[in-house]
């Protein structure tokens, strides 16, 4: 009855009986707090890959919650949606709007992109929800295309349209004082979000967002979703009503991306309708199984890998590549920018297409299961040698 | 007392007749077989008793209440639990979680909000878990992945998960099938050592020793239609059962 096959863990069945259902609660612990000094010194450690910039680490950790929310419902519970970006646009409206008429501070705004993502959740969940497998999937993605849609014909009063929303002059900002000169930036009760701290602030939110998600993968709320995920039927016929269960993931998993589309307006105080799109969707979900469906750092892990790689292969261009093959004879370096060059770019995504099929055939766990390969092949050598 | 009654009960597929003006009684605490060739329409009958069909005509009723038109888990809810004829478990889940689950559902309901406390905190759940797999003698492998179990295991540990929720009526799909001699003894032994805490049970069955050991009362169905009740003596000695199902279909 499974929805997802994709990353499921049946190959694995002959070793840990499943990846989040156990471990010990100190085990979890200690795991929370590394990955939480880890996220906040991503400025220091990612520098030697050129990656410390507040633009980026900002982005990884808020693509990073949006995946974490994702896989809430696609990794636990096993629907799968191409939707999930309409609330990360509705999240980022919601905080913009909460910026043009309450105030720059960003709590309530982060508060209302939550909600408004939530609530918005709850509406297309409900509908989406009466079907399951591949026909949950199109209700999902007909719904965000209908959003996209709609943010640019009759929504423009609340969206704007093609300009998007932005702050402007006029604007009432009733919490605030009197506006300065210039645009206002956004603070976190009079501290400028801007840059590093606008990084800070994600990484907070990141933080706390992944010590929810473990939460709940131990509760027994967590529990329930697993079972779904495995065999809906036999919940039925055990007595638990499913569709509440399955609509309150996929409530949740929408307030996660309305987070992290509230933190997109924190950094940068504008919405536009193409968040919504269905790439970006389809980005999502790209993350979530590279890095690990059903794993609690593997979707952070996923959004990572693919906000880096597109950072490095889209700043290529025809000069830059032609640089890095001068060295080699004229024709033959032409012959290298030619081949190399629709891989890069714009056409950055063929790299994403060739990188997430070779993790399919090859990981279909994800990295996360590669990282756990290799851990077994290490304990495995110890224990010769030791045994 | 009756704990289980069926009225009329009619089920067409297309135009098959899967089910012919069925009557069936189950007296409280009883082990009822019901017994027949492949394609009789017993399945099919079960289906009616726990939401996964609507009889066409007829009524299925239960301690007094009407099931019709009652969804699975709120059957399930009010004490009825099945053991599918293909075992139907969670394989992705260890056996202790398995079985944990039915007992949340029997404890906290269809639905209930717990996110934040860790699931092995609840002792009370976990300790009855693991006292049902002992006692369906699945303990040592209980954690297990459900899904690497033999076909055998996986049956008992579908009982498991019906056993710990203590139904009141327990439906048991050919539960034996697919079972050496050996595992069918032992659940044997399993379901009269259940039979003492009187829950009542409808048992299909092909093994003759099965349903001969266990069961006070048998039915016998044939194209969809009650051909013989009575007791084991009775059904052994009936013409009509040797003819459509012990002398014919079966060795
Ligand atoms: N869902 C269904 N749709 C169509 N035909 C069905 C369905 N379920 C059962 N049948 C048919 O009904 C008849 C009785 O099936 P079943 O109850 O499974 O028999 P039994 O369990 O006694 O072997 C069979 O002919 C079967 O093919
Ligand atoms: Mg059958």
């Amino acid at each position: 009855m499974s929805t997802a096959t994709i990353g499921s863990p049946s190959d694995r069945s002959a070793r840990s009986p499943t990846i989040a259902g156990s471990a010990s609660n100190r085990a979890d612990h200690v795991k929370f707090l590394i990955f939480a000094a880890a996220v906040l010194t991503m400025p220091i450690w990612l520098s030697p890959v050129g990656a410390a910039y507040p633009d980026l680490v900002q982005k990884f950790a808020i693509y990073g919650i949006f995946a974490i929310g994702f896989n809430i419902l696609f990794g636990l519970t096993g629907y799968l949606s191409f939707g999930h970006a309409a609330f990360l646009g509705v999240g980022s409206y919601a905080a913009v709007w909460s910026f043009k008429l309450l105030t720059m501070n960003i709590v309530p705004a982060m508060l209302f992109g939550v909600l408004a993502g939530g609530v918005f959740a709850l509406l297309i969940g409900y509908v989406s929800l009466r079907r399951s497998g591949i026909y949950f999937s199109i209700l999902t993605l007909a719904f965000a295309q209908m959003s996209y849609n709609l943010a640019y014909s009759v929504l423009t009063p609340i969206t704007n349209g093609e300009t998007g929303l932005q702050l402007a002059h006029g604007d009432p900002r009733v919490l605030d004082g009197p506006a300065g000169a210039g645009l206002p930036s956004t603070n976190l009760f009079g501290v400028e979000t801007v840059g590093y701290s606008g990084f800070y602030v994600c990484a907070v939110a990141l933080i706390l967002a992944y010590y929810l998600a473990l939460r709940i993968t131990r509760s027994p709320f967590g529990m329930t979703l697993r079972a779904i995920k495995s065999n809906q039927n036999r919940m039925n016929y055990t007595g638990f009503n499913t569709r509440p269960y399955t609509l309150a993931a996929f409530v949740i998993s929408g307030m996660y991306a309305g987070l992290a589309g509230s933190l997109m307006a924190v950094v940068d105080p504008l919405a536009g309708a193409e968040r919504m799109q269905w790439t970006a969707s389809g980005e999502v979900v790209l993350m979530t199984i590279l890095g690990g469906s059903g794993t609690l750092l593997g979707p952070v892990l996923g959004a990572g890998i693919i906000k880096y790689f597109e950072n490095i292969f889209s700043a290529f261009n025809d000069q830059v590549l032609s640089r890095m093959f001068d060295f080699l004879p004229a024709g033959l370096g032409d012959l290298m920018v030619d081949l190399v060059q629709p891989f890069v770019g714009d056409g950055w995504h063929l790299t994403l297409g060739v990188l997430f099929m070779l993790i399919v055939i090859f990981l279909p766990g994800g990295v996360m299961e590669g990282v756990s390969r290799v851990a077994g092949r290490l304990r495995r050598v110890r224990s010769d040698r030791t045994g | 007392m009756a704990i289980l009654d069926v009225r009329d009960v009619c089920k067409d597929f297309g135009g098959l007749r899967a089910l012919n003006r069925v009557n069936l009684t189950i007296r409280e605490g009883a082990v009822h077989a019901i017994i027949g060739p492949n394609g009789a329409g017993k399945s099919t009958l079960l289906n009616c008793f726990v939401g996964r069909l609507t009889p066409d005509t007829g009524t299925v009723t239960f301690n007094g209440k009407s099931l019709l038109g009652i969804r699975p888990h709120e059957i399930n809810q009010a004490g009825v639990a099945r053991v599918f004829q293909t075992p139907e478990i969670f394989a992705d889940l260890s056996l202790v979680e398995n079985v944990t689950i039915p007992a949340l559902a029997k404890r906290d309901g269809g639905f209930r909000m717990d996110l934040w406390s860790r699931v092995d905190t609840h002792a009370d759940v976990r300790d009855h878990a693991e006292a049902v797999l002992e006692d369906v003698g699945l303990a040592d492998k209980r954690h297990a992945h459900a899904g690497s179990l033999s076909r055998g295991d996986k049956r008992r540990l579908e009982l498991a998960m019906c056993l710990v929720q203590d139904p009141k009526l327990l439906l048991l799909d050919e539960p034996t099938a697919g079972m050496s001699r050996a595992d069918t003894n032992a659940t044997i032994d399993l379901l009269q050592r259940i039979g003492e805490r009187g829950i009542t049970k409808i048992v299909i069955e092909h093994d003759m020793t099965v349903v001969f050991t266990l069961a006070h009362t048998i039915s016998v169905m044939a194209q969809g239609t009650m051909i013989a009740e009575g007791t084991p003596e009775e059904i052994k000695s009936n013409p009509k059962v040797q003819e459509a199902y012990l002398g014919g279909a079966h060795p």
